[in-house]
């Protein structure tokens, strides 16, 4: 625990920008058509397989045939019959040739007209054939860059890059490129985002040709293999993950999650009703019990090969085990941290961390939880090491203060103000631990007795800070905090603190969340680094 | 980006002030740093934030009641209150209407009870109107905007200019006839929720100029 990484270490040597952001439009791997659109055929074509299965059947391997009890026709209503019936077969071939032909061209055509650039401020995209569309993000309003390899695009090689922007749908895609390239990208956006200005681009030759025609493609093949069997990042430096979950203590932390105890109170239910009703309502809970399991299972596959690490351009998490995504958060835009614990961690010490974050997706969007939780479940020290890596530029005296009070519990001399004995009935259970801390940088929120938590809110990120009383509140003197964040899973709520704590946190918080987010530079967070250190060198 | 720092470029320096300011001090209080609940323009923001506003604020009565000490509370105007009363009062009518329709034509006498529940909580809510106009209240400040509503409910919000994403200003046909428009400050959380209601109209309008203004000059990131 003493070696803990430091948070960003110095900047890589190498500055070339690769010549793929070199301000010129390019093209996306050529077989992204493929996997875009893809899915939709190879549905397309398994109805087609599924529908003439006996025909199939029947020309290939005639032998398994059953005999057919008139000896006759079978399926009169047959399309394939009908074809043959009326020797058609030369125009269905025709008409099957020129779908193909049709669906080859489009491909083309999508592949030709879908084009990206990276200039210097901004990353543009180009799509579509008909209906044109264009996208332009500028890079200092990056939110993070993730890089998605879904299993059957990591077998050829392929990953998809996703730049992720402030707002519902706001991501530019480039789905596809080459592992390699979309790594290169990834780091000229990072540094490019990071307000350091890039040398130009190096003449080299092998990086523009992803490989050409069937010599490249099984190269790319052989690649992906590699990379499959390696699990690597591939070609970029790969730092430690300062975190390693066990599998078993993956699966056993989903299986006693707080989805667990939804089951036991319908299995309750269920055997309740079995002993005084019917004994088939304990039917009911076989495919509540097979619906779980799959709830678990992907919640694990999602989580296994996790991997948290400090790079120069911020913090790189990874995770899944057939879709590997690696997203990369640069500094300054985690809005809120949250550590939680479910009440079935707590004998082995578990925790799990999650961030409120701009992910650039639509609100129902599934996959947004896998953005917003950095650590799935770790021990304290992990947590530690995690924590250290969200926030960085907190004193280590403050760590003392945010373990021991914040996340274990109020203990002697708590510096958080908690909730007055007099309004313990609006937290019941909690009262005890439920307060608030402002320390110099941000709002720290300690809340539940059964189910901790510790919310932090950095002061830098806080968009507004709401101060709230009802009647019962009023009677009691006490009133609520919310601090108001981007959306995500931390929600900035605090009840039942004293009247005169919490109007004083008021004015504190508001003034000092102003002059935080006023000296707050982490949207050129290299830039920042720079003028900082200047005076010192 | 700008740098927030850097002074606003058209900053009409008042007579009280020196010409040159050499330290990049805050453009909106470039004198004194010294008091964060000091309101922004003063003198430029009453003379025409507060024209044909009400002048009391209605507060809850208790002691333990939220209360910022220092500044005043900019308020809303009075026609708010007359176009609410208009809009709920035709509600009422509809709503009564459906109800008496229902009931005596039609013959179904259950009307009455949703119908009635509706008709008291509307009824309700126009009678309380007139306080929680009263209690609506905004503050500029030198770093942020303080915002107020509720009696029963009270509830307080402080927003950085900075954090401002957009200004919006709307307003219906009645606002129209009455001259008063809603003014919504955007920021990048859902949960902020600033939005003041009738305000007088050139009111509004000079609000958001002087909001997008501050906030061009303490421009921050997300």
């Amino acid at each position: 625990m003493s070696d803990l990484p430091p948070p960003l270490p110095p900047a890589v040597a190498r500055e070339t920008r690769s010549d793929l952001s070199d301000g010129e439009w390019h093209r996306l791997h050529p077989l992204s058509p493929l996997f875009q659109g893809g899915i939709f055929l190879v549905v397309v074509i398994g109805i087609v397989i599924a529908n003439m299965r006996d025909r199939l059947v029947a020309i290939f391997l005639p032998w398994l045939m059953p005999e057919l009890p008139d000896g006759g026709e079978w399926n009169s209503g047959d399309p394939v019959d009908w074809v043959l019936d009326h020797g058609l077969l030369l125009n269905a071939s025709l008409i099957v040739l020129g779908l193909l032909v049709l669906i080859t061209g489009a491909f083309y055509l999508s592949w030709r007209f879908h084009t990206f650039r990276i200039t210097d401020d901004d990353v543009e995209v180009k799509r579509g054939i008909l209906f044109r569309s264009q996208r332009r993000a500028p890079l200092d309003r990056v939110q993070g860059v993730n890089l998605t390899r879904p299993l059957v695009a990591r077998l050829v090689g392929l990953a998809k890059l996703e730049v992720v922007g402030a707002g519902t749908d706001a991501n530019v895609k480039l789905d596809y490129l080459s592992t390699r390239n979309a790594e290169r990208v990834r780091a000229d956006i990072l540094r490019l985002a990071s307000g350091r200005q890039l040398a130009e681009a190096e003449a080299r030759a092998d990086a523009t040709a992803p490989g050409r025609g069937v010599r490249g493609v099984s190269a790319a093949v052989s690649e992906g293999l590699t990379g499959l069997i390696a699990g690597a990042e591939g070609p970029e430096s790969e730092p430690e993950s300062v975190v390693h979950i066990p599998a078993g203590r993956l699966i056993a932390s989903q299986v006693l999650g707080g989805s667990t105890i939804a089951l036991l109170i319908m299995a309750g239910v269920a055997v309740a009703g079995g002993i005084w009703g019917s004994p088939w309502v304990l039917l009911a809970l076989v495919p509540a019990v097979l619906g779980f399991g799959a709830y678990w299972l992907s919640q694990i596959v999602r989580s296994l090969r996790y991997s948290i690490a400090p790079t120069a351009h911020g913090l790189r998490v990874t995770f899944g085990l057939f879709t590997t995504v690696t997203e990369i958060i640069p500094p300054g835009r985690v809005h809120a941290v949250e550590v939680r614990q479910p009440i079935f961690w707590r004998p082995f010490g578990w925790w799990l961390i999650k961030i409120n974050r701009l992910t650039g997706r639509s609100a129902g969007d599934t996959s947004t939880d896998q953005f917003t939780t950095v650590l799935p479940v770790g021990t304290r020290a992990d947590v530690e090491r995690v924590l250290r890596l969200v926030l960085p530029g907190t004193s280590d005296a403050e760590w003392s203060v945010l373990f021991e009070h914040g996340i274990l519990g109020p203990r002697s001399d708590d510096p958080f103000s908690q909730t007055p004995r007099r309004a313990w009935f609006i937290r019941p259970l909690s009262w005890r631990r439920n307060g608030f801390l402002v320390s110099p940088d941000a709002l720290l929120l300690r809340r539940g007795q059964i189910w901790r938590s510790l919310a932090i809110f950095p002061l830098a990120r806080m968009q507004s800070l709401g101060l709230h009383q009802g009647p019962i509140d009023r009677a009691l003197s006490v009133a609520s905090l919310r601090p108001h964040t981007v959306a995500g899973p931390v929600y900035g709520y605090v009840a039942a603190l004293d009247r005169d704590d919490a109007l004083a946190a008021f004015t504190d918080v508001a003034a000092r969340a102003s002059a935080a987010s006023t000296a707050d530079r982490s949207h050129r967070w290299a830039e920042f680094e720079r003028t900082e250190s200047e005076p010192t060198a | 980006m700008t740098n927030p720092l850097s002074p606003r470029p058209e900053a009409t320096p008042t007579p009280g002030e020196a010409a040159e300011v050499t330290a990049p001090a805050s453009p909106i209080a470039p004198t004194t740093p010294v008091d964060p609940t000091a309101p922004v323009d003063a003198a430029d923001a009453h003379g025409s934030l507060d024209n044909g506003t009400f002048t009391a604020l209605v507060e809850p009565r208790s002691p333990s009641r939220l209360d910022l000490d220092g500044g005043e509370w900019h308020q809303i105007s009075p026609k708010y209150v007359w176009v609410q009363l208009i809009s709920g009062g035709v509600m009422i009518v509809l709503v009564a209407a459906v109800m008496l329709f229902l009931a005596l034509v039609l013959d179904q006498t259950w009307a009455y009870i949703p119908g009635g529940i509706l008709l008291v909580i509307m009824v309700w809510g126009a009678i309380i109107i007139p306080r929680q106009a009263r209690s609506i209240g905004y503050r500029l400040r030198r770093d942020d905007l303080v915002f107020r509503r509720g009696i029963l409910w009270q509830r307080l919000v402080a927003v950085p200019y900075g954090r401002m994403q957009l200004v919006d200003i709307t307003h219906g046909p009645l606002d129209r006839g009455f001259g008063i428009a809603q003014l919504k400050f955007v920021t990048a959380a859902a949960a902020t929720g600033v939005t003041i209601p009738g305000l007088e109209q050139q009111t509004a309008e000079h609000l958001r100029d002087l909001l997008v203004e501050v906030a061009e000059s303490r421009r921050t990131g997300l």
